[in-house]
C-alpha cells in the first residue's frame, strides 16, 4: 500500500485558553475520500486551516506525502499540492469566471514580471496555454459558456463549482472541500456526489471533505473521521461510524433529548 | 483577461511622439511646457500608485516620500556626473552635440533615482506590508514623513558644514544642472514607459496574482500566490516609478527641496488615483491631467480675478483644503471614481 498523502500526528492547536483541535491523528490515502464530520464548533474548519497553513499547530506534525508542512505559509503548502475550497465562498470578486481559474493555473505557469513586461513569444504561448487549460477545466463543470462573465453573476451553486474548478487548476494531490453542499438543493447534491467521484477518477487525487449533509457523507466517503470539541471520537467506514455510540451521542445529541442527557452525563463523569 | 499583442509597438510609437514633442518644445510657450511636465510627473506618480493601491489593494500614503528620495538621488547623480571632468571630456571626445551630451547624463541620473527609491521601497515594504488597511496607511504615512524629514535633515547638515560641502558637493546641492528643454522628452518618454510597464504587468498572469491578493488574500494564498511577495513586488515597482518621477521633477525644476515631498503631495496622488477609479490606468491618467490643470488654474486665480480678495481667495489658493474637500465629496457621491461607468464596474473586493 502506498504511503498516505496526508498524515496528521497528534496535532493540537490552542487559541489562548481554548483548545480548538486536541491531539488529532488521522491519515488520507493518495486515492482516498475521507470525510471530517462533527457538530458545529467541533473544529473541522480549524483542522482545514491547520492543514492549509492558515494556522500553525501548537503541537504535533502534519506530513504531506511524508514531508512535514506544519509551519509553512499557506501559499507554500498550496504549491506542494494542497488545494481547498471555503465554507463561505471566497472567489476573486472583481475577476471574470475564467480569470478566477487562471489565478489557480498561475502557480504552474510561472510567469515572471519581466516576461510580462517584455511580452515575448513565450509569454503569449504560456498565456494562451493557460486560457485553453482554463476553458477545459470549466468545461468539466459545464461552466465554459460563462467564462467571460463576472464571477459574481454566477448562481450560488455555480460559484461553489467555480471555486472547485479554481482549486483543481492547481493540479493538487489533495483537495480539501469545506461544506461543498451548503446551500445546495437535493438535485444539486446528487450532482455534487457524481462530480466528486468523477473528479477523483479524472484527476487522480485524494479528497478530504467537511460536510454536514449526512446522506452525502455516508454515500461518498470511504472513511469518516468524527470530531467533537476538537477531539477525534471515532474513525472508520461509514457503517462503522454510523453505529458508533459516541458518534450518535455527540453528533445527533442536539436532536435527541435522551442522547443529549447521556452526553452531558458523560462529560461531567 | 485580454493580452494585447503589440504593446511594444505602441511603446515605440509613444516614444517617437515624445521625441517629436520635444523637438517642438523650443517653439512652445515655456509655461505650457512646464504644465505638461508637471502633468507628466503626476501621471507617473498616479499610475505607479495605482499598481499598489488600485491593483494590489494596499493603501500606501507615503508615495511622495519615494518621489523625494528619487529626486535627491537623481540630483546627486547628475551633479556627481557633471563634477567628473574626465567624463565630460570623454563625452566631448565622442564629438556629440553639447545638447546630446547633456541628455546622455540625464538617463543614468534618473535611473539612479528610481533604483534608490525602489531599494527603499523594498526595505520599507518588507516590514510594513504585513499590516493591512488602515494600519498600513498609517505606517506608510509615517515612512513617507520620515523620508522627507531625513532629506531635510541631511540637507541642513550638509549646508551647515563647510567641510561636508567641500567633500560631497554633489550630495547637498539643491540646484541641479539641467539640460535646456531636454526634460520634456524624458518626461513624456517616462510617462509612456510607466504606462506600458504597469499596464503590461497588470495584463498578465503575474498581474492576476496582484488582483487576486486585492480581492481576497486568503483565497490568493490558497491558490499558491504568496500575498506578501505580491505586495512587496508591487510596492517596490511603485517606489521605483515614484523615484523616476522625483528625478524628473528635480531636473525640470532645476532644484530640489524636501518640502515638496510631504504628506500633501502623497495625498494629491491618492486623490488622483481615487478620482480616476482604482485599478483603471487610463482613467487615472485623465484624472492626473485634470488635477494638474485644476491646480494650475487655482494658481492663476489672482490673475483671473484681480478684484477677488480676502477669505475667498485664500480658500481658492489653499490646494490642500480644496483637494481634501474634493476627496470627501467624491467619497460621498462617487466612491467608485469619476470614470468608472466606462467599463463594467469592478468594485474593490471586501478582503478583510
Amino acid at each position: 500500500m502506498s504511503p498516505p498523502i496526508l498524515e496528521l500526528r497528534q496535532v493540537t492547536v490552542r487559541f489562548g485558553g481554548l483548545t480548538a483541535v486536541d491531539n488529532l491523528s488521522f491519515a488520507v490515502d493518495p486515492d482516498g475520500l475521507v470525510s471530517l464530520i462533527g457538530p458545529n464548533g467541533a473544529g473541522k474548519t480549524t483542522a482545514f486551516n491547520l492543514m492549509t497553513g492558515i494556522y500553525a499547530p501548537s503541537e504535533g506534525e502534519i506530513l504531506l506525502g511524508g514531508r512535514p508542512v506544519h509551519g509553512l505559509p499557506p501559499a507554500a503548502i498550496a504549491a506542494m499540492g494542497v488545494a481547498r475550497t471555503f465554507q463561505n465562498i471566497r472567489l476573486f470578486a472583481s475577476l471574470s469566471v475564467i480569470d478566477n481559474v487562471r489565478a489557480g493555473l498561475r502557480l504552474h505557469l510561472k510567469q515572471s514580471p519581466w516576461s510580462a513586461v517584455w511580452r515575448g513569444k513565450s509569454f503569449h504561448q504560456k498565456e494562451a496555454q493557460a486560457t485553453a487549460e482554463a476553458r477545459n477545466l470549466l468545461a468539466v463543470f459545464k461552466l465554459e459558456d460563462r467564462a467571460e462573465a463576472p464571477c459574481s453573476a454566477l448562481s450560488y451553486g455555480d460559484q461553489r463549482r467555480l471555486e472547485m474548478v479554481r482549486a483543481l487548476a492547481l493540479k493538487p494531490r489533495l483537495l480539501l472541500l469545506d461544506e461543498p453542499a451548503a446551500g445546495m438543493n437535493p438535485t444539486e447534491k446528487v450532482e455534487l456526489m457524481n462530480t466528486l467521484r468523477a473528479i477523483q477518477a479524472q484527476f487522480k487525487l485524494a479528497v478530504l471533505l467537511v460536510e454536514h449533509d449526512m446522506k452525502l457523507v455516508m454515500n461518498v466517503s470511504r472513511r469518516i473521521v468524527v470530531l467533537d470539541h476538537g477531539v477525534k471520537i471515532a474513525e472508520g467506514t461509514p457503517a462503522q461510524v454510523q453505529s458508533h455510540p459516541d458518534v450518535i451521542a455527540a453528533y445527533l445529541g442536539e436532536e435527541h433529548e435522551v442522547v443529549e442527557t447521556e452526553k452531558d452525563g458523560g462529560e461531567t463523569a | 483577461m485580454k493580452f494585447p499583442h503589440f504593446p511594444r509597438l505602441w511603446l515605440l510609437a509613444a516614444l517617437l511622439a515624445a521625441l517629436g514633442m520635444a523637438l517642438l518644445a523650443p517653439f512652445m510657450n515655456p509655461y505650457h511646457v512646464a504644465v505638461i511636465e508637471t502633468a507628466g510627473v503626476s501621471i507617473i506618480l498616479a499610475v505607479s500608485l495605482n499598481l499598489v493601491l488600485g491593483h494590489t489593494g494596499q493603501f500606501s500614503l507615503g508615495h511622495a516620500g519615494f518621489m523625494g528620495v528619487g529626486a535627491f538621488a537623481a540630483a546627486a547623480a547628475t551633479n556627481l556626473l557633471a563634477a567628473r571632468a574626465g567624463l565630460q571630456s570623454g563625452l566631448e571626445s565622442l564629438h556629440l552635440a553639447p545638447w546630446l551630451a547633456k541628455q546622455v547624463l540625464v538617463a543614468p541620473a534618473l535611473l539612479a533615482g528610481g533604483l534608490v527609491a525602489a531599494l527603499l521601497g523594498l526595505l520599507v515594504g518588507i516590514p510594513s506590508l504585513r499590516l493591512k488597511g488602515d494600519y498600513l496607511a498609517i505606517v506608510t504615512l509615517g515612512f513617507g514623513e520620515i523620508l522627507a524629514g531625513e532629506l531635510q535633515y541631511g540637507q541642513n547638515t550638509i549646508n551647515k558644514s563647510e567641510a561636508l560641502r567641500e567633500q560631497l558637493p554633489w550630495v547637498g546641492a539643491s540646484s541641479v544642472e539641467v539640460p535646456e528643454r531636454a526634460m520634456l522628452f524624458w518626461t513624456l518618454a517616462l510617462v509612456a514607459i510607466t504606462l506600458y510597464v504597469c499596464q503590461s504587468l497588470v495584463k498578465s498572469s503575474f498581474g492576476l496574482g496582484l488582483l487576486a491578493v486585492r480581492d481576497n488574500e486568503v483565497a490568493a494564498e490558497s491558490c499558491g500566490i504568496s500575498a506578501t511577495r505580491a505586495k512587496i513586488t508591487a510596492f517596490t515597482i511603485g517606489a521605483f516609478f515614484a523615484g523616476l518621477a522625483g528625478g524628473l521633477f528635480a531636473h525640470f525644476n532645476g532644484a530640489v527641496s524636501p518640502g515638496g515631498f510631504r504628506f500633501d503631495r502623497s495625498m494629491e496622488v491618492v486623490l488622483i488615483v481615487i478620482l480616476g477609479g482604482l485599478g483603471r490606468n487610463h482613467a487615472v491618467v485623465a484624472a492626473a491631467i485634470g488635477v494638474t490643470l485644476l491646480s494650475e488654474g487655482l494658481r492663476q486665480t489672482p490673475k483671473l480675478f484681480p478684484t477677488a480678495s480676502g477669505p475667498l481667495l485664500e480658500i481658492l489658493q489653499n490646494r490642500a483644503f480644496l483637494f481634501a474637500l474634493l476627496l470627501v465629496i467624491l467619497m460621498i457621491v462617487r466612491p467608485q471614481g469619476l470614470f468608472s461607468g466606462w467599463r463594467k464596474p469592478k468594485l474593490l473586493g471586501g478582503s478583510k
